[in-house]
Parts: C-alpha cells; sequence; structure tokens
C-alpha cells in the first residue's frame, strides 16, 4: 500500500494534527513503508478465525447505576488552560448571522 | 547501603540498621550525583521523599511496618501522582499535575514506599530506545552512548545504575521486559489484567500493562504483591485472589518442561546473544528441568499484527488531548479546529503523530476490515499458539531481545527496524500472557536478558523459576563501572 501525499494530508486532518509540506513527504514516506510492513498479515488465511479484541475473556461487570465519583470540578480546573465562572473556555464556536 | 536488594535493605531496616530517612537521603544523593549522566529522572520528589520516609520511620519504631515500608521506589512518569507533575514523557503534558493518584501509586503509598521521583520514559510509550521522549533520551549506565530500551528506559536505567532499588514500569509490546533486559536488571509484564491500569495513562488499553523492575526475582516478588490485585475502577481488572508471590520463591522445579520456540533462536537472533541465552538453559538442566522444542508458527505476523492494533488503539486514547481541559493549548487560537490542530500539532513528537496517523488511517471507512479486523484474527492465531504451547509445557524460555542495546541514534530515522527489536515480546502482549526478563550475561559488556514467559497468572510460578536460577548465578548482581 503505498500513500499519496493527499491521502497523508486527510489523515492528518481526521486526526486533527497539522502537517507543514516536509513533513507531508516523509510521512508519506513512513507511513506508506509500515503499511506495506503490516501486509505481511495477508500471508495466513484466517477466513475461520474469530477476532480477538481483549486477550481475557471477562463478562463485563456492572455496577449499580450510583453516582460514586466525588465532584472535583475546582480541583480539575486548576489544571485547565482556560476557565471562567466554573466553565471550560474555548474559542468561539458558533458564527454570527 | 550499597547493591542491596529491596529484600536485604527491608532486613535492614526492620533491624535498625539505618532509618528510611537514612537510606532515601542516599538514593537521593546518588539521583543528585549521577543522574546528569543518565537522565533517567524527569521529575525528583524530594520534599515528597523524605516526609514520607520519616513517616515510614515512626510506622518502624511502632511495630506497625510491613515488608515494603521506608523502601524508596521510582515511578514510571505514565502513573498519575496527586500534585506531582506527571508528563507521560510528552510536551502535551509538561505542565501537567494530576488531580489524583493511579491505584499503583496508592498502593505503594498504602505500603510505605517512598517515591523519589517519576522516570523518564519514551513519549506516551510509544518507542524502545527511550530516545522518543520531549525530556530526551535516557543512557544505558553500562555504556553511556547506547540506549536502555524502551519504553519504561527511566525506570531501567535507575535500578540498573542503583539511583532505586525499585521501579515501576509499563508493557505495551515490550516496555519492561527489553530495557531491563539491555540493562542487567529483572522486569515483569504480569498478565492483562493482574495489575490496575486506573491513573495509568492509556496508550493501547487491550495491551498495557503495569508491573516491577528490581535487582532480583526476589525484589519483583515483593513488588508485585503490592501492585497485583482487583481494581473496581477499572473495568479489565480481574476479580482473583492473589497469591504471596514470595512464598513459592524456593519451589522445587526438577522435572520442570521448557519449551524452546523454534522461532525465537532462528534468523535475527545475533548469535553470541543466542550463545547467552543457551548457557542459562543449560543450567535449568542441571536444576533438573526438561528442555522440549516448540513451535510459535505466528510469530512473525505480531509485528504486523502489533503495529495495527497498538496505533488504532492509541489514535483513539490520545484524541482526548484537544487543547480543552488539561495539557497543552496552542497561543491565540482563531477558531476550535485551529486549537485542537495547533495545540496536538506542537504538543505529540513525531513517533506519537506517526502511530496516531497509522491508527487514523486502519480504523477509517473503507479500511477497517483489511487492517483491523485481520489484524485482530492473527491475534487470536497468536493466542491458539501459546495454547497448543502450554499443553505441553510449563514455561517457554528464549532471549528477551535480538540483539544487546543499540547505539542511540542508530534507529532513529527508521522505525521499522526500531520496531523489529520487540519481535520476542510482542506476542506475548497480544496474547495477555505473563513474562519477566532476567539477566543472563553480557555480550561485549553489554547486558543480555533471559525471557520466561509463563501461563495465565503464573507469575507465582515464573518468579520461583527466576529465582532458582538467581541461587546459582551471579548475573543479576553486576553493577555497571562508574556509579
Amino acid at each position: 500500500m503505498s500513500l499519496t501525499a493527499e491521502d497523508v494530508k486527510k489523515i492528518a486532518h481526521l486526526a486533527r494534527l497539522n502537517m507543514s509540506e516536509n513533513d507531508v513527504t516523509t510521512f508519506t514516506k513512513q507511513l506508506s513503508n509500515i503499511l506495506n510492513f503490516v501486509e505481511q498479515m495477508n500471508q495466513v488465511d484466517t477466513a475461520n478465525v474469530q477476532a480477538v479484541s481483549h486477550s481475557i475473556v471477562e463478562n463485563q461487570r456492572l455496577r449499580n447505576d450510583e453516582i460514586t465519583e466525588p465532584n472535583q470540578r475546582e480541583a480539575f480546573q486548576k489544571i485547565a488552560p482556560q476557565v471562567e465562572a466554573g466553565l471550560y473556555l474555548v474559542p468561539k464556536v458558533i458564527e454570527e448571522s | 547501603m550499597h547493591n542491596k536488594t529491596i529484600a536485604e535493605l527491608s532486613a535492614g531496616l526492620a533491624a535498625k540498621e539505618f532509618s528510611s530517612v537514612q537510606l532515601t537521603r542516599y538514593f537521593l544523593e546518588r539521583i543528585k550525583k549521577f543522574d546528569n549522566q543518565l537522565n533517567s529522572f524527569i521529575t525528583v520528589t524530594e520534599d515528597v521523599a523524605l516526609k514520607a520516609a520519616k513517616h515510614a520511620d515512626h510506622l518502624i519504631a511502632e511495630g506497625k511496618a510491613g515488608a515494603l515500608t521506608g523502601i524508596p521506589i521510582a515511578q514510571k512518569d505514565i502513573f498519575c501522582t496527586q500534585g506531582i507533575k506527571t508528563s507521560c514523557g510528552s510536551k502535551i503534558l509538561d505542565n501537567f499535575i494530576s488531580p489524583y493518584n493511579a491505584t499503583s501509586v496508592e498502593q505503594f503509598n498504602q505500603a510505605g514506599c517512598v517515591l523519589l521521583g517519576k522516570t523518564n520514559m519514551d513519549e506516551f510509550a510509544m518507542g524502545s530506545s527511550n530516545e522518543t521522549s520531549f525530556y530526551g533520551p535516557v543512557k544505558n549506565p553500562w555504556n553511556t552512548e547506547y540506549v536502555p530500551g524502551g519504553s519504561s528506559g527511566g525506570s531501567a536505567a535507575a535500578v540498573a545504575a542503583y539511583l532505586a532499588p525499585g521501579a515501576t514500569g509499563t508493557d505495551t509490546g515490550g516496555s519492561i521486559r527489553q530495557p531491563a533486559s539491555l540493562t542487567n536488571t529483572c522486569g515483569l509484564k504480569p498478565t492483562y489484567g493482574r495489575v490496575s491500569r486506573y491513573g495509568m495513562v492509556a496508550f493501547a488499553s487491550s495491551l498495557d500493562q503495569g508491573g516491577p523492575f528490581a535487582r532480583s526475582a526476589e525484589d519483583c516478588a515483593m513488588l508485585l504483591n503490592v501492585m497485583a490485585g482487583f481494581d473496581e475502577k477499572d473495568s479489565t481488572s480481574i476479580d482473583k485472589k492473589v497469591p504471596d508471590y514470595t512464598a513459592t520463591l524456593n519451589d522445587d522445579i526438577s522435572g520442570l518442561r521448557i519449551g524452546l520456540p523454534k522461532e525465537y533462536f532462528g534468523e535475527g537472533l545475533e548469535s553470541e546473544v543466542g550463545k547467552a541465552i543457551e548457557a542459562a538453559i543449560a543450567e535449568y538442566e542441571k536444576l533438573g528441568a526438561k528442555i522440549v522444542e516448540i513451535s510459535l508458527p505466528n510469530t512473525h505476523l505480531s509485528i504486523p499484527a502489533y503495529y495495527v492494533i497498538a496505533p488504532a488503539e492509541c489514535s483513539s486514547n490520545l484524541a482526548r488531548f484537544d487543547g480543552v481541559r488539561y495539557g497543552h493549548r496552542c497561543a491565540n487560537p482563531v477558531d476550535l479546529m485551529d486549537m485542537y490542530k495547533r495545540s496536538r500539532s506542537e504538543g505529540f513528537g513525531s513517533e506519537v503523530k506517526r502511530r496516531i496517523m497509522i491508527g487514523t488511517y486502519a480504523l477509517s471507512a473503507g479500511y477497517y476490515d483489511a487492517y483491523y479486523l485481520k489484524a485482530q484474527k492473527i491475534r487470536g492465531l497468536i493466542s491458539n499458539d501459546f495454547k497448543d504451547a502450554f499443553a505441553k509445557v510449563d514455561i517457554i524460555m528464549g532471549p528477551t531481545a535480538p540483539s544487546p542495546a543499540f547505539k542511540i541514534g542508530e534507529k532513529t530515522d527508521d522505525p521499522i527496524s526500531m520496531y523489529l527489536s520487540d519481535i520476542y515480546t510482542i506476542a506475548v502482549n497480544l496474547a495477555g500472557l505473563p513474562a519477566l526478563s532476567i539477566p543472563a550475561g553480557f555480550v561485549k559488556n553489554l547486558p543480555v536478558g533471559l525471557q520466561l514467559i509463563g501461563n495465565y497468572f503464573e507469575e507465582g510460578r515464573i518468579l520461583n523459576i527466576a529465582h532458582r536460577y538467581q541461587q546459582v548465578s551471579d548475573w543479576h548482581k553486576h553493577l555497571p563501572k562508574g556509579f
């Protein structure tokens, strides 16, 4: 699998990363190499193999639907980049009409 | 106090040969004196350490001490420590003071251990050489031109140079065992789910597992006694009784069936490393073990499958670093998209970006089946290989890494050659098995590690088998010169 520079720009956008033209060149080559490498997986037929997402199959535990986390809003907001009146501030999201 | 194991230091504290404050000062002094050569610590927590040491001395005086009360340890900087910087080796968390403790940190606090500091690591645990850290590479104490391995390279180097008698690490594809092998230390990756992942910054959640580094199998057993156990806060934690791992260290191993996978001794293994491993296995035969040749036929597919699964999980886990609630935010963002993109691009290093992008691609529409689903099926094949092997043998042995440490900078431009240094460790993570690396000799003055892979929840047996070898060998007692 060889990626194009356009593919890399698209993936970078999906991953919310900026890429300089230099980065795009380097990443196009490196990511293509990695994808070619992982394609060794196609050497084996896995049609009848069960996919494994977790090595140890345990039933998902359930807990009672109760609030168990203490409220630590102040502690959490102390380390935030920008807060005001208990709210996290971000750049304006809604456009003015 | 020099060159003593945790077990010996624990006895020294109990016999009042020295106090925890004296012991803590001793290690803090060593860190001050030597760490400028190694860069193994990101943060040294002197005040926190001395306060904990004083408290430990009170407990010891009152007869309320446990086996680890007053023992100084280091934590990999991936474990959240309340009120203390937790960087995960990344610029994006350089300003992150954790508001809470990881379960593993809480457990060591409860046991009365003294936190010396937070150790350097590959950024977000992504690396095999500790060169991807925002805080610069860690040097191998056996030769400071060489890497200590990674990602837990800081913990490995600190224990190897005796800047800490024990430390924690995390292992997603070999990140405890490979650096242990490259630094002449012991490093244990427990069964997936044995040690809580709560508060351990997530890289690949279905593979990540915390575990101890120390100078001996006995010390690893003492540290695992603290770390192992069920945690309600981790949905993948397993509710299974924890044995006393020190109680079975001296069990008899005659008649032990050791499986040697032929794939671990073939092409790619440096011949001198192979000889050291064979010599260690010959010692086991003298102890009454039987050797059985086995095959793990899908070993060569473990790295390809891993480099789909781990990046896929990483791309999803690292989506949380967006500049909104904590961590780095870029200056003067013009809109939300600009803030996300610039904060992440400024905050993450190249290896992390590469893996996020591979994962994003593998999970994107049209490619999921070809990459992610295929990799999960290979994961099934690899687990079955081990299942078949453990029907015939009690333990699997081989080299931890195909070569001793390599030079700093040697593999940084070639990601795939770096990935291949984990060929003997990655399959264990895909299967979720426990495995330990212990010192087994030297090649050109650089350490070689023997890997012991056990069946699920057989950490006690692995440590027992390693301990018996350490009763008849002294590789683990060797210290690097100049420290």
